[in-house]
């Protein structure tokens, strides 16, 4: 168990290939509670929930929802979040880690509606993997499986009250669930219990961090921070100018979304040794940037990373990584690293 | 489980099992459940000297990357290849087919090893 954002989490329940290879090829189930999740209500909350955010959230219809960036003045990153649009509220779902700051952040922004942190109450079950879809519609009255991706409605799930949501961080296929607190131990055991026949397990943090990182999905404190603009770990996609004034904006207007102070890039390692966060990219011998986030991809059986490259880093560079003083050859890769076949 | 009597345990979780100047040496079962899923292994070349308590080389999993240090000194006479392809064995058989290294002019220098007994009460288990 390790702790983590307050809560006493498992990092594996079986083992983390054990586990990486049941997402990618069965089912999986994870715990994911320590999510934090607040509430914006009232007339103001779409102004709200728009100033905060860098994605163009007017556009959620009832039951959509949309990944996005909560950015400082500066252009920082402050959180990435998912935002859901609810009937006459918006539910935005923060990292744990990152609760207490983002918690005193909105609420110093949302003077003109109520905001409410539900994160004690809410608690949030996945299961993601190929099989996941049939899994968790066998057990439901409505059709879930007709949700498209980042769609939720709600229903029951094993007669729990949940708000079914196609959405995940696996890079496969499945739905998170959110439920009150007090159902979810319950929930849990059903799930486990009619996943049996369909190969579900339960899945720690370890397998969520690779299974993460072989799609390509940034994960917050590691691939960026309150310093990182959207731009420099490649996620200006989620930044919607056009929109209207968001904070952060004046300074993000001025920045080059094609040349970047940092250039976000995926690099796939020659041998088995595993680049970590922090440790130092070298093009043509020279400091070139650093590792945000490594692995060893079960999928692809090699070593795979991301890594924050100096804007001035030419594409063509020979890129090389310093493992713990030794040098390990690497080339820039397209992200993600893997991505599910289709129709599966 | 092993029979683990003619092992010797170091506070660092490496076994050796010494025969006559001879040693084979390895990782224990409590260090690979630590670990994880084993996915790389830096070893010394064959002819390479190691000294009893100094790092001989280093191990990675998912979770983390630790050096090895050597539960006595010699000389490595075999580095186990297998591993370079198959480093899961170290999670499997600990005290088997993921042994590391083998040893010729094995000398215990500083007498700090455990028994298997002095080992399991370190460990806690």
């Amino acid at each position: 168990m390790v702790e983590f954002g307050g809560f006493d989490m498992p990092l594996q329940y079986s083992t983390i290939r054990e586990e990486h290879i049941a997402v990618r090829t069965r089912c999986g189930l994870f715990d994911l509670s320590h999510m934090g999740e607040v509430r914006f209500s009232g007339d103001r909350a779409l102004d709200v929930v728009q100033s905060l955010v860098t994605n163009d959230v007017a556009r959620l219809e009832v039951g959509g929802a949309l990944y996005g960036l909560m950015c400082n003045e500066a252009g920082g990153i402050v959180d990435d979040v998912v935002v859901y649009r609810e009937a006459g509220a918006y539910m935005v779902v923060i990292n744990a880690a990152c609760r207490p700051k983002d918690v005193a952040w909105m609420g110093e922004h949302s003077a003109e509606c109520t905001f409410e942190d539900i994160g004690d109450s809410v608690a949030l079950l996945a299961v993601q993997g190929p099989r996941a879809v049939e899994l968790v519609s066998s057990m439901c009255p409505d059709d879930v499986a007709a949700l498209r991706p980042f769609h939720c409605r709600d229903s029951q799930v094993a007669g729990v009250q949940a708000s079914v949501s196609r959405t995940g961080y696996t890079g496969e296929d499945g739905f998170e669930l959110y439920v009150d607190a007090a159902d979810a131990p319950g929930l849990w055991d059903s799930l486990l219990e009619a996943g049996a026949a369909e190969g579900l397990i339960p899945c720690g943090l370890g397998a969520r961090d690779t299974l993460r990182l072989e799609a390509g999905l940034r994960l917050y404190g590691q691939d960026m921070d309150d310093t990182t603009d959207p731009y420099s770990c490649a996620l200006g996609w989620t930044v919607k100018l056009q929109k209207g004034d968001f904070i952060g904006k004046s300074v993000l207007v001025q920045l080059d979304p094609a040349h970047p102070p940092r250039r976000f890039a995926g690099i796939e390692l020659q041998g088995r040794a595993i680049a970590r966060h922090g440790q130092q990219v070298l093009a043509d011998g020279e400091a070139a940037g650093v590792v945000t986030s490594g692995t060893y991809s079960f999928t692809l059986d090699h070593s795979i990373a991301t890594a924050s490259l100096f804007g001035d880093v030419p594409p063509d560079a020979e890129l090389s990584v310093d493992i713990r003083g030794t040098t390990a050859a690497a080339t820039v890769v397209p992200l993600p690293f893997y991505r599910r076949p289709k129709g599966a | 489980m092993a029979d683990l009597s003619n092992y010797r345990f170091t506070a660092s979780h490496e076994w050796v099992r010494v025969e006559g100047s001879k040693a084979t040496l390895g990782i224990t079962d409590h260090a690979q459940a630590q670990l994880g899923d084993v996915i790389f292994l830096e070893l010394p070349a064959v002819g390479t000297e190691v000294k009893a308590g100094a790092k001989f080389g280093a191990i990675e999993s998912v979770k983390a990357a630790s050096d090895l240090y050597a539960p006595v000194s010699g000389t490595v006479s075999e580095v186990n290849a297998v591993l370079t392809d198959r480093p899961e064995l170290v999670n499997s058989d600990p005290y088997g087919e993921g042994w590391m290294l083998r040893l010729d002019s094995a000398s215990d220098d500083g007498g700090n090893l455990l028994d298997e007994a002095g080992y399991t009460k370190l460990v806690g288990a």
